[in-house]
């Protein structure tokens, strides 16, 4: 199939960029999304034109790294994929592609399509984890653990931080991601410990990053690649309430 | 040169306390004099920057994602094996070191694998005390399931997904230090050179890939923590950023590169579907505890599978390794896998397929428990394929996966070089000539938490803080020599894409020194690849500059050096002249096709020194003795 891509093009972060528009020729369906925009890429390499520049690593919807907007969707049409996973047997001959960066605030433009997401990390460094060392722990049975509760530490564990739901909220509210966090470690005991200092902690840096509040769209679970719940900002929200009544 | 390994006498079981003891120690109070600069933020770098920072060292750390979080461990699907024998079906430390040793084919340490089996209980007290979902019981145990290579239940997992899990604590456990401003953490950084002030490694040079600045950082010991190669084949399950570059600068600095040639192919892989293809997709071995592995009996049979009946289905597994079956270990899976295809009995478009069934789980299970366990494999295969493997089976083949090959290091996981530590998939010592399933992970964290944290301290308390800094003239000269080598890939300007020469190059690897190896093909391998580098070097086109991000500069400089590594890799092959574990010598294989290994003559870890410029690499080798295990030949019948 042959397809015309409208790519965003930005040389760095104080580039002011635009909207290119390439062709994609001989694309075959079995093809991955990525797959498509390497053929492309070679192909601009061969007339002069700089690659575009993207990010992604795995290439199985698990490293979170893949982070395009195509035809204003986060990862694109396929529910519960990322892009790097999204094959072109989705598309058909004749379309017209839309893609675009992650657009918000907190993560700004590094170049063409790829953002800076390092305010996730700090607000994990504010109290996304458990403190304990290394050594020393008690044997990994001493404390049992319901089945249903460690399935639903797992459900929101399973985030990948790739910032999708950031990307499709018009808030640019990081809720979800940091709601999934806050959810895992509540559900456990090995969580419980510091679960109020956790909350407010994340919950501040989230809000000196720049993201926004959550005002009920939902758009983050439609995106979320790996289908965490809005459950998990309302586990936030009253895990955030308990620690201010202290 | 003397390969010292430093193993400590006495008892096989005693001789990690006896160690542990005898190691010097840094006064608490004296830790924060000593810097160590960690490379890599995986499993094995993330545990051993948190593990070390929380002993008060001033630890920096570098990646090449955006996040520490995204390092390739991430990706491990299935599980990690610990000597816990929570199931009670007879494991113990010393069957776990026994299996681990069996499955590397005897060409690993005793003493290393030991220390391994014996670490591997506290990773998963440590684990699940940083909050790791780990699957349950309804009781609230933890659940454990089978792996290759093993007759015992030992394996830990979190769905499919362990290693995101695993990966996820060390790098909680990690920013929890960054945010106390004990852990310095650079990512989006490459490393590209290391650097020795009298013979110690003191230091690093990396380019910022944000800005492309080049830099040096100075510290008192390195560590290598950056995983494995098995991107040389250009397909391979690993992530596109892979490389194996940090440890090709050490080694052209001096660090030896031991058994280069011990490369896994993973024996479920997603078949390749066309010359596009970027990488290869692992669907996790746990899948072989219920999916049962056929291929029709006739010779170009392309009836759908379901029309096929039982008795015109060759489930060659069950019938060539009846006690292992569909779990036999990697290696002997693979190689089986290739030999029905040879035979024209693969299934899929290509022919280069095997079929990977569940109906007979499914019926016996039900539909709900399958997915319950593997259901985002499926998923993941639906996607990719287009297929649904509840109905129909999935077709899987070989690929590149794993490389037990890596630096080599000495029982304190230090390589040749003094100051430079070797861990996670980049070093070489625990798996021998072929990895069991799920023994990378406990691998990455036992060095990272439990190994590592303890050994560098004994070589801080031996050497004292060096006070180098990066104004040390070696560090001007490291970032002289990469500020022209970056000038140099921009130069050429020539008619081929990077992408173009490393497709190229996978082709050679995967043909001469692949599942399968011979003297004439190896040979034939060290004729192309110097061929194939000349090309490179005078054709390559590289666009854009230095000073930006630029992402055909970074590929371009491991491209380089995998066109380099590679001909290492044959050199190491055609030295071996026996066929043990992942290493298949056509020359030397019983009359059934199974490998023949040659003990009298190659029982050692082959490490290889550079030579300069054009010289074949010289080789040294460690003889490996066996005092507790009974070298025996390897049968999963
Ligand atoms: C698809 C897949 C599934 C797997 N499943 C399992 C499993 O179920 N069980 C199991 O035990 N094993 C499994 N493995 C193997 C296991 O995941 C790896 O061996 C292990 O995770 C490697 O960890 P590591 O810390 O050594 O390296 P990695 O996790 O690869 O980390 C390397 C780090 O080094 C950094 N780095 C590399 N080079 C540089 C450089 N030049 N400069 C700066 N930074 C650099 C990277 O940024 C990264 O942070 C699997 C592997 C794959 C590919
Ligand atoms: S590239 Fe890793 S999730 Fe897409």
């Amino acid at each position: 199939m042959n397809l015309t891509l409208h790519v965003w093009r930005q040389k760095n972060a104080t580039d002011k960029g635009r909207m290119e528009t390439y062709q994609a020729t001989d694309i075959n369906e079995h093809m991955s999304f990525l797959e498509m925009l390497d053929v492309v890429n070679e192909d601009l390499i061969g007339k002069g034109i700089d690659p575009i520049h993207f990010d992604h690593d795995c290439r199985e919807g698990i490293c979170g790294m893949c982070s395009l907007v195509i035809n204003g969707i986060p990862h694109g049409p396929e529910r519960a994929t990322t892009v790097c996973q999204l094959h072109m047997r989705h598309f058909k001959d004749g379309d017209e592609i839309y893609i675009e960066p992650w657009r918000a605030k907190a993560f700004p433009v590094i170049k063409d399509l790829i953002v800076d997401r390092s305010a996730f990390d700090r607000i994990i460094q504010a109290g996304g984890f458990v403190s304990v060392n290394t050594g020393g722990t008690p044997d990994a049975n001493a404390i049992p653990i319901s089945k249903s509760d460690a399935d639903e530490a797992m459900d929101f564990a399973q985030c990948i931080g790739c910032g999708a739901c950031v990307a499709a909220c018009k808030n640019a509210s990081a809720m979800l991601f940091v709601g999934a966090k806050i959810a895992q470690l509540a559900a456990l005991p090995q969580g419980k410990v510091e679960a109020e200092r956790r909350v407010k902690a994340m919950v501040a840096q989230m809000d000196k990053e720049g993201f926004g509040n959550c005002t009920n769209y939902y758009e983050c679970e439609a995106v979320c690649p790996k289908e965490i719940s809005v459950k998990g900002i309302a586990k936030m929200n009253r895990e955030f309430f308990k620690s201010m009544k202290g | 040169m003397q390969l010292e390994t430093k193993v400590p006498s006495g008892a096989l079981a005693a001789k990690w306390d006896k160690h542990r003891f005898e190691m010097k120690l840094v006064n608490p109070a004296n830790k924060r004099k000593y810097r160590a600069i960690i490379v890599g933020s995986g499993l094995a770098g993330a545990s051993a920057a948190a593990s070390m920072a929380e002993l008060g060292y001033q630890v920096s750390c570098f990646c090449f994602q955006d996040s520490p979080r995204r390092a390739h461990s991430i990706a491990a699907q299935g599980g990690i094996n610990a000597a816990k024998n929570y199931q009670n079906d007879g494991d113990s430390i010393w069957r776990l070191f026994y299996d681990t040793v069996k499955g590397g084919d005897f060409r690993s340490r005793e003493a290393n694998v030991y220390r391994l089996a014996q670490v591997s209980t506290e990773i998963i007290d440590q684990c699940v005390a940083q909050g790791v979902p780990f699957a349950r019981e309804y009781g609230g145990t933890l659940s454990n399931r089978s792996f290759g290579g093993a007759q015992v239940s030992r394996t830990f997992y979190a769905r499919g997904q362990t290693g995101q899990q695993l990966l996820l604590g060390a790098y909680q456990a990690l920013a929890r230090q960054i945010g106390l401003g004990k852990v310095k953490m650079y990512s989006r950084h490459e490393m590209l050179d290391i650097v020795l002030v009298d013979g110690v490694a003191r230091g690093i040079i990396t380019r910022n890939l944000v800005t492309g600045e080049v830099k040096s950082f100075a510290a008192d010991a390195v560590v290598l923590a950056t995983g494995g190669y098995g991107n040389v084949f250009y397909l391979s399950t690993n992530a596109k950023g892979c490389n194996v570059t940090a440890a090709y600068r050490a080694y052209k600095k001096g660090a030896l590169f031991a058994n280069p040639c011990y490369t896994q192919i993973h024996p479920t892989c997603i078949p390749v579907s066309g010359d596009y293809q970027s990488k290869l997709t692992l669907m996790s071995e746990s899948l072989r505890n219920d999916g049962r592995i056929w291929v029709p009996k006739k010779k170009g049979d392309n009836r759908k599978p379901g029309d096929i009946p039982e008795n015109e289905r060759d489930y060659y597994l069950e019938r060539k390794y009846p006690s292992f079956g569909n779990l036999a270990p990697r290696d002997i899976s693979s190689r089986a896998a290739k030999e029905v295809c040879d035979e024209g009995r693969g299934v899929g478009e290509t022919g280069r397929g095997v079929y990977l069934d569940f109906a007979d789980a499914i019926n016996r299970l039900g539909k709900a428990v399958i997915e319950d366990r593997y259901g985002n494999l499926f998923q993941m295969y639906e996607r990719i394929t287009g297929e649904d493997p509840y109905s129909v089976p999935m077709r899987i083949f070989p690929a590149s996966h794993y490389t037990m090959g890596g630096l080599w290091v000495d029982y304190n996981l230090m390589s040749n070089i003094p100051g430079l530590h070797v861990i996670g998939e980049a070093n070489f010592s625990d798996h021998g000539a072929n990895r069991l399933g799920a023994s990378a992970l406990m691998q990455g964290l036992a060095d990272g938490y439990f190994v590592l944290p303890y050994t560098i301290g004994d070589f801080f308390a031996r050497t004292g803080p060096s006070g180098i800094t990066e104004e040390h003239a070696e560090f001007k000269k490291a970032e002289e020599d990469l500020n022209n080598k970056v000038k140099q890939l921009l130069s050429i300007k020539g008619s081929k894409t990077v992408d173009h020469f490393h497709r190229e190059l996978g082709k050679i690897m995967w043909d001469y020194c692949g599942m399968a190896r011979n003297d004439a093909g190896l040979r034939k391998g060290l004729e192309l690849i110097p061929k194939l580098r000349e090309e490179f070097w005078n054709d390559v086109n590289v666009l854009g500059e230095g000073l930006e991000m630029n992402m055909s500069l970074e590929k371009a400089g491991r491209v380089a050096d995998f066109l380099e590594f590679a001909e290492i890799m044959c050199h190491d092959a055609l030295d071996r002249d026996e066929s043990c574990g992942a290493h298949f010598r056509e020359e030397h294989q019983t009359e059934e096709g199974e490998a023949l290994r040659n003990d009298k003559d190659y029982c050692y870890v082959a490490a290889w020194e550079y030579a300069g410029e054009g010289q074949a690499p010289r080789l040294h080798k460690e003889e490996l003795k066996f005092e507790n295990v009974e070298l025996a030949t390897r049968s999963y019948k």
